[in-house]
């Protein structure tokens, strides 16, 4: 947006190398897609920043999971090809690549600079285990009483998704796949929630086992991939769009299987599964 | 009267935690927590109250509740100088149709092929019916937020 103070920075630094600029824009790109970036903002992102450096000629063509750019100019032409596998999303890195473009366009960051910042961005911690277990514990119990549960069915809930949470961190550690990572978690989230519900069911507390597997489930449900895949074709990223709700088509599949296996499995063992009407 | 506000700040208060329950999960800046809540409060309360209105459906109160969600995005993405990312990762979960996976696969379990198709299309409604809420709330030109948000808070560092 405000360009004015870019160029004396720019010129300044004796007409920073085409080269480096690629480097460092492209390295930023990773970063917020990688994190959970759109692809609109990825590439509206880097161009900017290219420009606000000083980069001449530079084009970017960013897609879900890979993104492809060249600088032109005459010494230091160059181009960069990145793959860019899904990771966890990490919006705090997104929102401070967002802040440091800010700066650059603003001129209140040189090459040298951003580029130092960049790399402690990308050294931004994850927010420790114990404190993902319990916010996902509080966030599946909040869902349980939010789509119609009773206070029992959120302590319920609140149950599995101390679960839920722990088993996530292992099957990401063990580089599970999307599809089966879901699949198995679904079935820990409805088998806790089937056996939580029996055990109250004997001791004479009445619960509504669907309340409490919706609740559970809720974290694993395809809500960014739904999202950013409309905001991508929103975008006019189609391919992108189309990636992303490919995605949330799979992950809800994977969950419906999990869920739908314990299910089945209850019914053959003659479970008594409460509140099952809508 | 009285019962139903009551009602409605719980159901404001539970969204609120839960949607910044998720924020942590998303690893969302800890400075912006309250509007990531708030956005997510949004959507749900929106939808809520929808769901009042005679003849309302799921699918209507999912669309209004997308509209909210996505005008509260764009206000704190505007007002906090944050990506809209931040604000609606965490804010959508209220209204993405979890019930209605569940639902599906229950009725397809216990072999009840009417009631399973129902509920699976209704899924399908839900998610079209957010995505036209998010897309229309996107389409508004961006100078419109800038001037009512954008211009009165001092930049942050």
């Amino acid at each position: 947006m405000t360009q004015t103070g870019a160029q004396p920075l720019a010129a300044q630094s004796a007409a920073p190398d085409q080269q480096r600029i690629l480097r460092f824009v492209v390295e930023a790109g990773e970063t917020l897609l990688e994190n959970g970036g759109e692809i609109y903002r990825v590439q509206d992102t880097m161009e900017r920043m290219a420009r606000a450096l000083g980069a001449r000629d530079f084009h970017v063509y960013v897609l879900t999971n890979g993104l492809f750019a060249s600088i032109g100019g005459q010494p230091g032409a160059g181009c960069a090809v990145r793959a860019v596998p899904q990771a966890a999303t990490h919006l705090g890195r997104v929102a401070a690549v967002n802040a440091l473009s800010r700066d650059i366009a603003a001129g209140r960051a040189g090459l040298e600079q951003a580029s130092a910042r960049l790399a402690q961005i990308r050294r931004i911690p994850y927010e420790r285990p114990a404190a993902r277990i319990a916010a996902c514990a509080v966030g599946t119990a909040c869902f349980a009483y939010l789509f119609g549960g009773s206070p029992t069915d959120a302590a319920a809930a609140l149950v599995a998704g101390l679960a839920l949470e722990p088993a996530r961190i292992g099957l990401e550690r063990a580089r599970a796949g999307k599809f089966i990572a879901n699949l198995l978690a679904a079935v820990l989230v409805a088998l806790v929630s089937l056996l939580l519900s029996c055990a109250l069911g004997a001791a004479g507390v009445g619960t509504n086992l669907d309340k409490i597997i919706i609740g559970g489930i809720i974290p694993l449900v395809p809500g960014i991939a739904l999202t950013t895949g409309i905001r991508d074709i929103a975008g006019g990223d189609y391919l992108s769009g189309t990636i992303r709700m490919v995605d949330a088509l799979l992950i809800a599949a994977a969950i419906a299987l999990g869920v739908g296996f314990v299910l089945l499995a209850g019914v053959w063992l003659g479970l008594p599964m409460t509140g099952v009407a809508v | 009267m009285i019962a139903f506000l009551w009602q409605l700040f719980v159901q404001c208060a539970v969204s609120f935690a839960a949607t910044v329950a998720f924020s942590l999960l998303f690893h969302a800046p800890r400075s912006q927590y309250v509007p990531c809540g708030c956005t997510g409060m949004a959507g749900w309360a929106v939808y809520w109250l929808t769901l009042f209105w005679p003849g309302a459906t799921p699918v209507l109160a999912s669309f209004t509740g997308a509209l909210a969600l996505t005008l509260a995005t764009r206000i704190f993405s505007v007002a906090r100088r944050c990506p809209s990312a931040v604000f609606v990762t965490a804010g959508i979960f209220p209204l993405v149709p979890g019930a209605g996976i569940y639902y599906t696969v229950y009725y397809f379990i216990m072999g009840m092929n009417d009631a399973c198709l129902a509920k699976g299309v209704e899924t399908l409604k839900i998610a079209v019916a957010i995505a036209l809420g998010i897309v229309l709330v996107l389409a508004l030109p961006g100078r419109l937020f800038h001037r009512f948000v954008g211009r009165e808070r001092p930049p942050r560092a």
